[in-house]
């Protein structure tokens, strides 16, 4: 094996000039990915995510296939698969078969309309596991137009949000419209899964919405600290995962899946030592 | 309690069916402030439909449910709400005192960051509660007991007129009952709040209650426990023969379909 294929790093700067617009498009995913998956998890959302992915993969093939605008193409099929699974899907049972029942189907028209497009065949490879390297500017623009709705949304609504996840008996007791909340949080994944998409590609990407708030959930318990952890993660992974694969002829996202998991596992380790290192106390007139 | 006060909470004449069937009609109840009322009955009887009630979730089919003289509705924050003992997931990004922090600010917009006048709420009702010592544990590690004593924190944050609890000692074992009880009996008499306890078993706060709201198969009786826990006046209620037997403290109520130990509604609101 040449292993200069995984890392070669001779001309490094000029091609880091040329993959500036990906870095940034990976900073900014890394920050959609680590705020909406503390709510991924809180909700238990992570098989939604999936289930909205393959259907963004349709929607992302069809667009290449008739020559519409990828990004809206994803968007188009996210926004779809999200809304149907958060009418039809209020009881997590229900959810995850509707999921499960979107998802091939999804990944089976996505296959179709690839099958059926004549173009570049790393542009069909892309849509499942990752686009290499070339963000371009129209592109771009959209990236960060829906990144920036998505966490401008999520800054807004982080309270009430978190309340509706983590307490949604309480929450509505206190008149939150806990449906609504909820349908809002469908859409703003559905935007998050269509970003990440043009990435880390549809079959990865829970790489990027789930395994970085997994990672620091368990680690702390602080409101603040944990999507804060959280972005950190996600950043490190996809930027770190874009600038390694610069080095070599692999795509980014096994990279980006590899360093996200390592993260995991470390964090998985240390939550463990805090656990037991920590002793149990009993609250007085409680436990008697 | 005191009966010569205004009422905290007023319903009139309310009645609630869905379809044909009739949970309640003709139901008329005046809270006092800092008065104890236990709602007792079997399944299915709208013990928990009272409570959306007069959350503003529930809407009467007539009559009307009135807080100091305003209509009962949606977000009232002189309502605080304790709901069925059940255990946060594990990983629940919040440590008790965030819990906390949710009934005071939850329902407003922007990131969870405290203000001070929050931080010095969820400072004081921890203490209150005697919580203070697990304020900054991640709450999903806390056990059934002292989830439920951060819990009571959170509802009286908000400083309720009327605490609504909804078999808040479910699946908790006896000492856990009776430490979870007495701490909301405390805080009703420290607070002078309104307490309405939905259980399905009135023995954990028998010696607290001042008056039970008894529902059964369509009608109710409202009274002291000496009143409506008796032989001939459940039986009436039911309809069949109900015995209702008493020893060493504690109420038996067999017969009229139900054991003491019924099945219980699942889930909160």
């Amino acid at each position: 094996m040449d292993w200069s294929i995984l890392f070669d790093f001779t001309d490094y700067g000029e091609l880091l000039a040329l993959v500036r617009n990906s870095i940034l498009a990976g900073a900014v995913l890394g920050i959609v990915g680590g705020l909406i998956g503390v709510f991924v998890m809180t909700r238990d959302m992570a098989f939604a995510v999936h289930g909205i992915s393959e259907l963004s993969f349709a929607g992302a093939s069809a667009a290449l296939l008739f020559g519409a605008n990828v990004v809206l193409g994803s968007l188009a099929g996210s926004l779809v698969a999200a809304i149907l699974i958060g009418v039809l899907g209020s009881r997590a049972r229900e959810r995850n078969s509707i999921i499960a029942v979107l998802m091939p189907f999804g990944l089976g028209l996505g296959i179709l309309f690839l099958a059926l497009y004549e173009g570049r065949a790393a542009n069909k490879f892309g849509l499942l596991t990752g686009q290499i390297v070339s963000v371009d500017n129209p592109q771009l623009s959209w990236l960060l137009l829906i990144s920036a709705i998505v966490i401008a949304a999520l800054l807004v609504l982080w309270r009430p949000l978190s309340f509706a996840s983590v307490d949604v008996d309480v929450a509505r007791a206190k008149g939150l419209p806990v449906d609504a909340l909820g349908l809002i949080f469908m859409v703003l994944l559905a935007l998050a899964t269509a970003v990440s998409i043009q990435i880390v590609g549809a079959l990865l990407v829970l790489s990027l919405l789930v395994t970085p708030a997994a990672a620091a959930m368990r680690v702390t318990a602080n409101p603040i600290l944990t999507p804060l952890l959280s972005v950190a993660f996600a950043v490190t992974s996809v930027v770190g995962g874009i600038l390694l694969a610069l080095g070599g002829g692999l795509p980014i996202s096994p990279y980006v899946t590899t360093i996200s998991f390592a993260i995991y596992l470390v964090c998985r380790i240390v939550g463990r030592s805090n656990r037991s290192s920590r002793p149990r106390r009993l609250a007085p007139g409680v436990s008697r | 309690m005191s009966l010569d006060k205004p009422p905290v909470l007023s319903i009139r004449d309310a009645s609630l069916a869905f379809g044909h069937r009739t949970l309640w009609s003709g139901l008329d109840l005046d809270v006092a402030p800092g008065e104890f009322i236990a709602v007792l009955g079997p399944n299915g009887t709208g013990k928990t439909s009272l409570l959306k009630a007069v959350l503003g979730l529930q809407q009467l089919s007539s009559g009307r449910i009135e807080l100091l003289g305003t209509p009962a509705s949606r977000g009232d924050r002189r309502v605080g709400y304790i709901p069925q003992q059940k255990l946060l997931e594990q990983g629940t990004p919040l440590r008790a005192r965030d819990l906390v922090a949710l009934g005071v600010d939850g329902t407003r917009l922007g990131p969870p960051i405290p203000s001070r006048a929050t931080r010095a709420k969820v400072d004081e009702v921890l203490e209150a509660v005697g919580a203070t010592s697990y304020a900054k544990s991640p709450v999903a590690t806390l056990s059934g007991g002292e989830q439920q004593r951060v819990r009571i924190a959170q509802a009286i944050a908000s400083d309720p007129s009327v605490l609504l609890c909804d078999e808040p000692l479910l699946s908790l074992d006896l000492a856990h009952q009776r430490s979870v009880s007495e701490l909301i009996n405390e805080q009703r008499k420290r607070l002078t709040t309104a307490v309405l306890f939905v259980t399905h078993d009135v023995n954990p706060i028998l010696g607290m209650v001042d008056r039970v709201l008894y529902l059964a198969g369509g009608h109710f009786r409202i009274g002291t426990p000496a009143e409506v826990l008796r032989s001939d006046v459940l039986s009436e209620l039911y309809g069949t023969p109900v015995d209702v037997f008493e020893s060493h403290g504690r109420i038996v109520v067999i017969g009229g379909g139900e054991s003491e130990h019924a099945h219980f509604e699942e889930g909160g609101l």
